[in-house]
């Protein structure tokens, strides 16, 4: 055992150097250089301020604005710095429940079909995206809310729609920051 | 299920053999120490290296100090982790201030990822400084994989090699895993996550007013890095505590594919190196088409249970069309989920992208059962290999009871010596797992962790045993696992499954390597056709259905009966 020893600990320190110092470092230099924008995560600025990053869900809970998905992470939901899910088995009482009360709220809103996505909590509490069936139900309300035409808002969601990568990989989705912002920027005084 | 859906599995999956083949060739020539395209990079490296640690390149091992050799190295990988992980709070790199981690928490991380498991009882957003993550985790990340691949190779070599005394060197094997073969293909997976999204920054967090005026606080950090030995060594263990599901770890649909298929690929790669090293190389298909068949069935299994959604929500309102979201990311969808779950435990990689204590009943049953099959469809990088090397000498001895004649595998005869090592090595995995649950269930102290009530609170513990004996580190994640027995009990079991299960193998190979090969005769049983596969198929699937069936029966299979009647916890 003895004559394992040096080599054992000579190459754990050579490979800790290796490994654990130039490669992370080295490609941390390689990235921020070549791709500055998503190496630091992201992020959206308007005016000079960042709103956050596209890649990260956030809390909307203003009319004017389309909803994300419920969050299970942190205290209040979408908490970036403590990601998590609601881990709740599909038998969960607690689970249940919350659906059921969730979906009574948007049934007296008038809408009639609910797509799963719009009551349960995502794998990373954090999903920066909505269905396309979840832009919908919330078309009218945020129409109202604005005080414009259902066409309008419709328009921007198409927009902001993204299919499937190449036709066939993932799901349709609408990026809820990205959506928001579209509508700020379209509707802002004086843009057309 | 839809037809997109499983075109997505088919493609993902071609990709996987395509690039895996390849790979699994050049593999062989480097583990036989012939001349490969990063030679002119990597020798002098090399030769430094064993310079430095007074490595005689040329001098092979015996089993017992190939063995030795590997467990120094884990050793000295613990004591080293550890001692990070207590010193934390001392050391620099630290944005977020985190303090030392606790002592129980320490020892459990630091089997954890030296086993090549990566569970994790901690949130790392929340836990680990940037330090830690870097010269603490990510180098056992490529230090327990290339473990585990030069250990796959000495089996190989005990088994192909004829009347010879000794197994390779474990510290040129190790060496040549980590600069050849994880080394290179980590920088070249890091950067194409980095091209999909994924941060790679020393800050710590990043403020946002959102736009309704609140304010996040968002945890980032050498992400990309950490990320592509994370899935090319199999370890699992995430920067963030939501692991692949959070967006920064995989943000899209792209980066998605690429963590499935670079998961995937060094396990897959090693059957034909298998194959090569054999000088036949239908042997590694055959293994590779075993563990193509159960991993494909499983995914069927997951994907059909997860589609066809919760009826417990369909009942209170919810569209049934869109499956079971709970758990689940927008972006990914159901197929690349589904593909996911089956894949990381059919693997023993253990990254998630879907919350597993969310699956339905049947959909979280197919990750379990495959984790409790041993890890080896197709396991981690090597020890997927050698654990399905030991079912094949299990399926020979079998086949050759049935017709009465002395089991061979590869030209060796497997004999009483063999047969008594194999078992040992199959027994420990039921003995951790079982034998841990059964004590935490007796235990009300233990029972207090339980996220959820009724069977999935069993499943839970049963899955977090599994998921540590197998050398996972996925989770029934809602289980609090950080508490004292908990860190201690499955710190041991992820110690049992990796160790006392690798040295009755290493045992086994050391005892064929010393036997004389002999040619085929009529009367040897072919392990290239289809017969073989069969047969395989079977042992593995009834081996672990008489081992787990009673446990299961009363986990998963009692709550998906439980959900068609209506019942909640």
């Amino acid at each position: 055992m003895l004559t394992h020893l040096r080599p054992a600990i000579v190459l754990l320190c050579l490979m800790t150097v290796l490994t654990g110092v130039i490669y992370p470092l080295s490609l941390t230099g390689l990235l921020q250089i070549a791709v500055p924008r998503t190496a630091n995560g992201s992020l959206v600025e308007r005016d000079g301020k960042v709103v956050g990053s596209q890649l990260i869900g956030q809390v909307f809970t203003s009319e004017r604005y389309f909803h994300g998905r419920p969050s299970a992470a942190g205290q209040n939901g979408y908490d970036a710095a403590a990601s998590s899910g609601s881990n709740l088995g599909p038998l969960s009482r607690k689970l249940v429940d919350r659906v059921t009360s969730d979906v009574a709220g948007l049934k007296s809103q008038g809408i009639a079909i609910i797509p799963a996505d719009a009551v349960t909590t995502s794998a990373s509490g954090l999903d920066p995206d909505i269905s396309p069936a979840h832009a919908a139900i919330q078309i009218e309300r945020v129409a109202r809310a604005r005080g414009i035409a259902g066409e309008r808002v419709q328009a921007i969601v198409s927009q902001v729609t993204a299919l499937p990568d190449l036709g066939v990989f993932g799901e349709p989705r609408v990026n809820v920051l990205q959506l928001n912002l579209a509508l700020d920027a379209a509707l802002a005084p004086g843009a057309g | 299920m839809t037809f997109v859906g499983w075109l997505q599995i088919a493609l993902v999956l071609s990709a996987v053999v395509a690039t895996a083949w390849p790979l699994g060739i050049y593999m062989s020539r480097v583990f036989q120490g012939q001349r490969t395209v990063l030679s002119p990079v990597m020798m002098p490296v090399e030769r430094l290296l064993y310079a430095a640690a007074g490595v005689q390149p040329a001098k092979e091992q015996s089993w017992i100090a190939y063995t030795l050799a590997m467990l120094a190295l884990n050793g000295a990988g613990f004591v080293l982790l550890y001692t990070l992980l207590r010193s934390q709070g001392w050391l620099p790199l630290n944005p977020q201030g985190f303090g030392a981690v606790s002592p129980d928490l320490a020892f459990n991380t630091a089997i954890s990822f030296v086993t090549n498991t990566n569970w994790q009882a901690y949130g790392g957003e929340t836990t680990m400084s940037h330090l830690v993550q870097m010269v603490g985790l990510t180098v056992q990340n490529f230090l327990s994989a290339a473990t585990g691949i030069a250990l796959a190779i000495a089996v190989t070599r005990g088994i192909t090699r004829s009347a010879v005394g000794t197994v390779g060197n474990f510290w040129v094997d190790m060496t040549r895993a980590t600069l050849y073969v994880l080394l290179p293909l980590s920088i070249v997976v890091a950067i194409l996550f980095a091209a999909t999204g994924v941060p790679q920054t020393l800050a710590g967090s990043v403020d946002a007013v959102n736009l309704d005026g609140s304010k996040q606080a968002i945890a980032i950090g050498p992400v990309a890095s950490q990320e592509a030995i994370k899935q090319i060594g199999t370890n699992g263990g995430g920067f963030f505590n939501t692991n692949s599901a959070h967006p920064f770890e995989n943000p899209n649909t792209w980066s998605n594919i690429l963590s499935i298929w670079s998961m995937l690929l060094v396990s897959t790669a090693l059957t034909f190196t298998f194959g090569r090293m054999a000088g036949d190389a239908r042997q590694g298909y055959a293994l590779l088409s075993v563990m193509a068949v159960l991993l494909i069935a499983g995914v069927a299994v997951v994907y059909g249970a997860e589609t066809s959604g919760n009826p417990l929500l369909a009942s209170a309102g919810v569209d049934a069309a869109g499956g079971n979201m709970e758990g689940k990311e927008v972006r990914f969808g159901q197929a690349l989920s589904a593909l996911y779950v089956v894949a990381t435990t059919g693997l023993s990689c253990g990254a998630v992208n879907t919350m597993h204590n969310s699956l339905m009943p049947l959909g979280g049953l197919v990750p379990l059962f495959m984790i409790q099959l041993g890890e080896i469809l197709p396991g981690g990088v090597g020890s997927g290999l050698y654990g399905m090397i030991v079912m094949a000498v299990l399926t020979v001895f079998v086949a050759g009871l049935m017709v009465g004649r002395t089991p061979e595998y590869l030209g060796k005869r497997i004999e009483a010596r063999e047969m008594k090592l194999a078992m040992l090595a199959l027994l420990i995995l039921p003995l951790a797992i079982l034998g841990f649950s059964a004590a935490s269930v007796m235990m009300p102290k233990a029972l207090e962790s339980l996220a959820n009530a009724g069977p999935r609170g069993l499943t839970e513990i049963l899955y977090a045993y599994s998921s540590a004996a197998g050398n996972n580190g996925s989770a029934f994640a809602g289980l609090s696992a950080n508490t004292p027995w908990y860190n201690a009990t499955l710190g041991m079991a992820m110690l049992l499954g990796r160790f006392a299960y690798i040295i009755p193998v290493m045992a086994l190979a050391g005892s064929l390597a010393a036997k004389t090969k002999s040619p085929a005769s009529a009367g040897t049983f072919p392990t290239d056709g289809g017969m073989f596969i069969g047969l395989l198929i079977g042992v593995i699937l009834i081996l672990g259905g008489l081992q787990y069936f009673p446990a299961l029966a009363l986990g998963p299979i009692v709550e998906h009966f439980l959900m068609q009647a209506g019942r909640t916890f």
